[in-house]
């Protein structure tokens, strides 16, 4: 046995000076970013809370099904035209953007450095920004004063509200495909087309879907392209043009600013039912995008 | 066929001898009958081979024979290009931006980088294996298949299938599973799905990138043994960081290094045997002795 001056062991619990100012610094800084958190979540909250305690009332079996009262000052009716025309356009716009989003950001990725690359990327994302009107005026100008309002220009005008989310979500996940896979394929004699097809889009297939399907979301809930191309309808149409066509969004935006007190609690529940759309678009593509590849 | 002597010496080595390797490395191969090399077949031929990777010179002349039938190790010290030369054999440098390869390829006489030559064909003939297993997110059938159904295989996929895995090794762990995941199957058996797959289209040669490194020592066991059973209908060149894989595992080995000028260079091919007993050059000595490297 050694007998030594006994050496100071400071116990565990008592943090030193600096140690406690840092632990004090980094409490203050999580609760400033909690609050800030808290900050944001407000108005998301308030609004579906709005939305839901007005909208609720209002929604009924007969809204679901029915279209507009010959006077639409009453109470009664309901917004399937909206529907069905949301549906219709955002299909036939899916239909259109999707697979030239994919096929352009398949040719971003495969050819990063071609020369058409930059450029393609640098518009999409301009694209991203333009205002929807915009695309409403464009494509007024370009079809509808040819062609008429109708389903296909309305559906135009949402696609080209698409195809920039779609080309670049789709970039950013066909990036992350590993690009060991790619040699593999490739070392067992594949060409870049059956690389593409049989290894790169199959397993950014998940992906693919979630953005395709948010960018489906994000263009049901537009207007201001809408007004200027599908206009309106009173009435359930499914004529691919000749007339105009109803929405949603322009149900709600026409009803809203009504001076009939009928009309706006149609459009509460319309912005209830619209939400609904979007929310299960979302939870649609989150579930798929989670989905494992095939087998276990 | 010239290898006879070769393959009964293969046949009959039992699992009690390969552990046997693993213990006495320096020995490795029993006298395997290399001085029986008069009848040279070599499948590829590199004659004055240089590989630039943009305005770096990452291999310098290469003078090389790669026979037929044969295990071929590439050994030395890291970044010393050891798997530039081994995608250079079947193009897949082509797929780097800025890789470019001088001199003469030649495959079976051919030289592969003739400009009428197309790539995919060479890769047809000339699988890979890369460092980590890389198989892809489908079934293990599906895995397998990939190639054949890539040439429009007109036969039977399912007895292919069944033949490839067989021929990897793999068919009793996974016949019962051949629809389920690939990635669900362990690292080693992973990579005998690989070499499986590479199988499936029936190459010439196989090309083994380190297969190994992402392995531990049982699965490494056995793909050296699936390799010494593979040569007798491939081919096989093999680069390895390992020296007592390519001692255990090779017939030939060649021996690279780095220049000052960064650039890789071959010092040495021999017999492994010969190459790992007695080296003929001075660096060959210091790296598989320890002292370098």
């Amino acid at each position: 046995m050694t007998s030594a001056a006994p050496v100071a062991r400071p116990s565990l619990r008592q943090a030193s000076g600096p140690a406690r100012r840092r632990a004090a610094f980094s409490g203050a800084m999580n609760a400033l970013l909690a609050a800030a958190v808290l900050l944001a979540l407000i108005p998301l909250g308030l609004i579906l809370a709005v939305i839901v305690a007005k909208g609720l009332p209002a929604m009924n079996w007969e809204f679901l099904t029915g279209t507009f009262n010959f006077s639409r000052r009453e109470s009664g009716g309901g917004y399937l035209h909206g529907l069905v025309g949301t549906l219709y356009m955002g299909g036939l716009a899916a239909l259109m953007a999707i697979p030239a989003g994919i096929a352009a950001a398949v040719f971003l990725t495969e050819f990063p450095r071609h020369p058409v690359s930059g450029p393609v990327r640098f518009f999409s994302d301009v694209m991203t920004g333009v205002p929807s009107v915009f695309v409403g005026l464009f494509v007024y100008t370009l079809l509808v004063r040819r062609i008429g309002f109708g389903t296909f220009v309305g559906a135009v005008s949402l696609a080209i509200i698409m195809l920039p989310i779609v080309v670049r979500s789709s970039e950013e996940i066909l990036k992350l495909v590993p690009g060991e896979l790619k040699r593999a394929s490739y070392a067992l004699g594949a060409r870049r087309w059956q690389t593409v097809l049989s290894v790169v889009i199959p397993t950014a297939a998940p992906g693919l879907v979630t953005g395709a399907m948010l960018a489906v979301a994000r263009a049901l809930g537009e207007t201001a392209p809408l007004v200027l191309t599908a206009l309106a309808a009173n009435q359930v149409v499914f004529d691919l043009q000749g007339s105009g066509q109803s929405a949603l969004p322009l149900l709600i935006f026409r009803e809203a600013r009504g001076a009939f007190e009928a009309g706006q609690q149609r459009a509460w529940a319309g912005a209830l039912e619209l939400m609904l759309l979007v929310l299960v678009l979302t939870v649609l593509a989150r579930l798929i995008g989670a989905r494992r590849p095939a087998g276990t | 066929m010239s290898g006879t002597g070769i393959t009964i010496g293969l046949e009959r080595d039992t699992a009690q001898e390969e552990l046997a390797f693993l213990t006495t490395a320096d020995q490795a191969q029993p006298a395997l009958a290399h001085e029986a090399d008069a009848a040279l077949d070599p499948v590829f031929e590199l004659r004055g081979m240089s590989v630039h990777y943009g305005a770096f010179r990452a291999v310098r002349d290469m003078d090389l024979s790669i026979e037929r039938h044969r295990i071929t190790a590439l050994i030395g010290p890291s970044g010393c290009g050891k798997s530039t030369v081994l995608r250079s054999l079947n193009r897949m440098n082509d797929l780097i931006p800025g890789a470019r390869v001088e001199g003469e390829v030649r495959y079976n006489g051919e030289d592969i980088y003739d400009p009428a030559v197309d790539a995919v064909e060479v890769r047809r003939r000339i699988g890979m294996v890369f460092q980590k297993p890389n198989p892809f997110p489908k079934s293990i059938y599906d895995n397998v298949a990939f190639g054949p159904r890539l040439n429009r295989f007109r036969g039977d996929l399912d007895d292919l299938v069944e033949a490839s895995l067989r021929r990897a090794a793999l068919w009793d762990e996974v016949r019962d599973k051949l629809r389920s995941n690939a990635l669900s199957l362990s690292g080693g058996q992973q990579q005998r799905l690989c070499i499986a797959r590479a199988i499936a289209v029936e190459p010439d040669v196989i090309l083994m990138d380190e297969p190994c490194s992402a392995l531990d020592p049982i699965a490494t066991l056995r793909i050296e043994e699936l390799m010494r059973e593979l040569k007798e209908n491939y081919t096989i060149v093999i680069v390895t960081h390992n020296m007592q894989q390519a001692a255990r595992a090779s017939d030939t080995t060649a021996f690279l290094t780095m220049g000052t000028d960064r650039a890789g260079y071959l010092v040495e091919v021999a017999p492994t045997q010969q190459l790992f007993t007695r080296p003929a050059n001075r660096l060959t000595e210091d790296y598989i002795t320890g002292r370098f490297g």
